[in-house]
């Protein structure tokens, strides 16, 4: 932790180890997707960890190809790390604090995919859409349903 | 009472009540002891009593005459001394309560080392217990208050070892019992043989004072 | 603080969708939710689709002797997005400290949700109930017993929430000027969740609510009332400094080396070892950090009578009593009775000796 630096808590490499550990549960989380297609989530929250080390994890996982931005309550960032199939997501709530951070080991996080609810919901808006644009007098390009 | 004011009490008036009675007890004894005094002995000196009486405080550890006893005994009752000393006194947690009542503290092991070494103590106390009832003249010999002495020294060890990795019960039962544990110990200590452990130095040094003074060896 | 009733119909899911949420804000809400309940994340389907389908609960929310931390340690948004959501789904229509209305209308809006959702809404209470006077503590002229007792009568549950609330906190402890007691030790015909903290972890509060929200029933609980799933594991168990204490490496004091490298703080005080919390894993100020991880021992304050412990920096081992001094006494006491006993000892062997009659051949032959 950063903030902690001003403090004079010295961030040690030694001792606590918890890197290698989660790191190989991620490999086989990864084979298991392989070979057999089943997703998996590991939820850093609930492993203690000493200061630095989920930073010393996130830099070892590193940045892959792709880097997407989420934007409801609050900003959420998903990327690919340099491991296919190795996702790190993380979501921040509207102060930009974290609120939680999961590595997903999956072909395509689920939240990434557009979800019925909001397409069925994006159907109606749409459509009351194109009725608006067809009427000239009342022609007011802000829908009234928000998505 | 709950095992929050379980905890409180055997910290707070159960350590009390436990320390007086020890220390009350023991120095009691000791006292009776030391004002038996001796009788005068009015032959002429023939060696140091002083100085053979500390050397035999030492040499009786070494156990050299071969009659002593067992092989068995002299091993496992090493292996157990050694090991409540390490366990009792070596054991960060215990120094810091030394430390407290004393005012004197000492470095610590790690605490892997002092759970293998716990697991090793136990397991001589239940092989000296076997030995006793399995041999025809130790369990001919043997007391209620000799089996009282071995229960109440192995109890701190078992609830200090399920206390340390939390089997069983709440965090806050098993240290309250390993700590009541210790007050029964505490309790039961001066009225018992285990006041060996103080009357050693004057038993050992009398033995080696006797016959200092005569000039043989002790 | 009360929203407008028509909301009180809805599911929790469309109460959320009505607020403008995606479907996948709402994914993102369950998958931090279930983070939060330190469930795993296989069961995030599982709450959306509970959450999905919960109805929205009249929680009456009491507070009686307590310093309002709880309740401030819920609403300070520092996580903004997850307590205010639950703020909203949940029907809060009873809050002293937070609602506008004061006096008679406040009373008057407790009374009308008690009526309206008898048998079914949540009573939250935090802060202890004095019973040594009951004038110490009253709300609108009502002591906090009568308070308590009367909303209780139709409530589903009761949370009580803090250490206060659930085991009397700092006002319980000695000497108790106030005869302080818990909701435990008042209320028997009614389940109860004990949330203790001073204050609880904020997500841990709404944590409780969610749970009960999902899965509609009162979940898992200790010895103690509280929930497994965030009391279930002393500090010490999940302690990131778990490896000092293991090699025997402690801070001596404040802010020397070994404090300085982030060693142990058993020897401090820590009542890691017996407390029961989740700070370890969920930690502050959204996973900022916690007491131990900040350099400061676990206090215990989870736990029953955590004041009284026998102090925040005297060590779990150490006895709480000032044993030195006993030991002096019982030393000298030792040591005079021992001499006593010794000079009696040798008054009665002297006697004896002066007693001592020889025996002559003609006594044995008589």
């Amino acid at each position: 932790m950063n903030a902690l630096a001003q403090f004079n808590i010295q961030i040690g490499d030694e001792l606590t180890w918890n890197v290698q550990p989660i790191l190989h549960e991620v490999r086989h989380a990864l084979k298991h997707l392989i070979d057999s297609g089943e997703t998996a989530i590991i939820d850093l929250r609930s492993i203690p960890l000493a200061p630095g080390e989920e930073q010393k994890l996130i830099d070892t996982l590193g940045n892959g190809e792709v880097h997407a931005g989420l934007n409801a309550l609050g900003p959420s960032e998903i990327i690919e790390t340099r491991f296919a199939g190795v996702w790190l997501v993380t979501h921040y709530n509207e102060e930009d604090s974290i609120i939680g951070r999961f590595i997903e080991i999956t072909e395509l996080p689920d939240i990434l995919r557009s979800q019925r609810e909001d397409m069925i919901a994006a159907l109606d808006a749409l459509e009351k859409q194109l009725i608006s644009d067809q009427v000239p007098e009342t022609n007011d390009t802000t829908s009234e349903a928000d998505q | 009472m709950t095992e929050v004011e379980f905890l409180i009490w055997v910290r707070g008036p159960g350590f009390q009540i436990a320390s007086v009675i020890l220390v009350a007890g023991l120095l009691l004894r000791l006292f009776e002891i030391l004002m038996m005094g001796r009788k005068r002995n009015l032959a002429e000196a023939k060696g140091s009593e002083m100085k053979s009486g500390l050397r035999t405080i030492l040499s009786r550890s070494l156990h050299t005459s071969p009659t002593r006893s067992s092989a068995f005994s002299q091993t496992a009752g090493y292996i157990f001394h050694i090991g409540l000393f390490v366990t009792i006194l070596l054991f960060a947690p215990h120094i810091l309560v030394f430390h407290d009542i004393f005012g004197v503290k000492w470095p610590s092991l790690p605490t892997t080392v002092i759970d293998a070494i716990t697991v090793v103590t136990i397991i001589t106390m239940f092989a000296v217990l076997a030995h006793r009832l399995h041999n025809p003249v130790i369990r001919f010999l043997s007391k209620p208050h000799d089996y009282v002495a071995w229960f109440v020294t192995i109890l701190p060890l078992i609830t200090g070892y399920l206390a340390f990795h939390r089997v069983g019960l709440s965090a806050t039962s098993l240290l309250a019992i390993h700590i009541l544990s210790v007050e029964l110990l505490m309790v039961v200590f001066p009225f018992t043989k285990l006041t060996h452990a103080f009357t050693l130095f004057l038993s050992r040094w009398y033995n080696g004072a006797i016959s200092g003074y005569r000039g043989v060896e002790s | 603080m009360t929203t407008d009733s028509s909301h009180k119909d809805m599911t929790l899911g469309e109460a959320l969708r009505s607020q403008g949420i995606s479907r996948r804000g709402f994914l993102k809400f369950c998958a931090t939710t279930a983070s939060m309940m330190a469930l795993s994340p296989a069961m995030i389907p599982k709450i959306a689709q509970a959450l999905e389908q919960a109805r929205r609960p009249s929680v009456i929310w009491l507070s009686f002797q307590e310093c309002t931390g709880c309740t401030e340690s819920l609403t300070r948004s520092y996580s903004a997005t997850i307590e205010s959501l639950i703020f909203n789904t949940i029907s809060l229509d009873y809050h002293h400290t937070l609602q506008a209305a004061a006096g008679s209308h406040a009373e008057a809006a407790r009374k009308a949700a008690m009526e309206e959702n008898y048998g079914k809404y949540l009573m939250v209470v935090d802060g202890s109930i004095p019973l040594g006077n009951p004038g110490y503590s009253t709300i609108a002229g009502i002591s906090n017993v009568d308070m308590l007792m009367e909303t209780a009568k139709g409530a589903a549950a009761v949370i009580a929430v803090g250490t206060c609330a659930s085991y009397g906190g700092i006002p319980h402890a000695k000497p108790n000027p106030t005869g302080a007691v818990s909701v435990s030790d008042l209320i028997h015909d009614k389940p109860i969740i004990n949330v203790p903290g001073c204050p609880p972890i904020p997500v841990v509060i709404t944590g409780v609510l969610t749970q009960y929200l999902t899965f509609g029933v009162l979940p898992e609980l200790d010895d103690l009332g509280r929930p497994k799933a965030f009391f279930g594991q002393a500090i010490h168990d999940r302690c990131y400094r778990r490896p000092f204490y293991d090699k025997g490496l402690f801070a001596e004091s404040f802010d020397d080396e070994g404090a300085k490298k982030g060693w142990c703080l058993y020897k401090l005080g820590c009542k890691g070892p017996t407390t029961y919390n989740a700070c370890a894993t969920t930690k502050w100020n959204n996973g900022t950090s916690f007491p131990i991880e900040s350099g400061h021992p676990c206090l215990g304050c989870s736990q029953p009578d955590f004041w009284d412990g026998g102090g925040f920096y005297k060590a779990l081992s150490i006895p709480t009593e000032d044993i030195t001094r006993d030991i002096i006494y019982a030393s000298a006491a030792g040591i005079a009775a021992g001499v006593a006993i010794g000079v009696m000892n040798k008054t009665k062997k002297t006697s004896a000796n002066k007693k001592h009659q020889k025996t002559t051949i003609d006594d044995l032959e008589k």
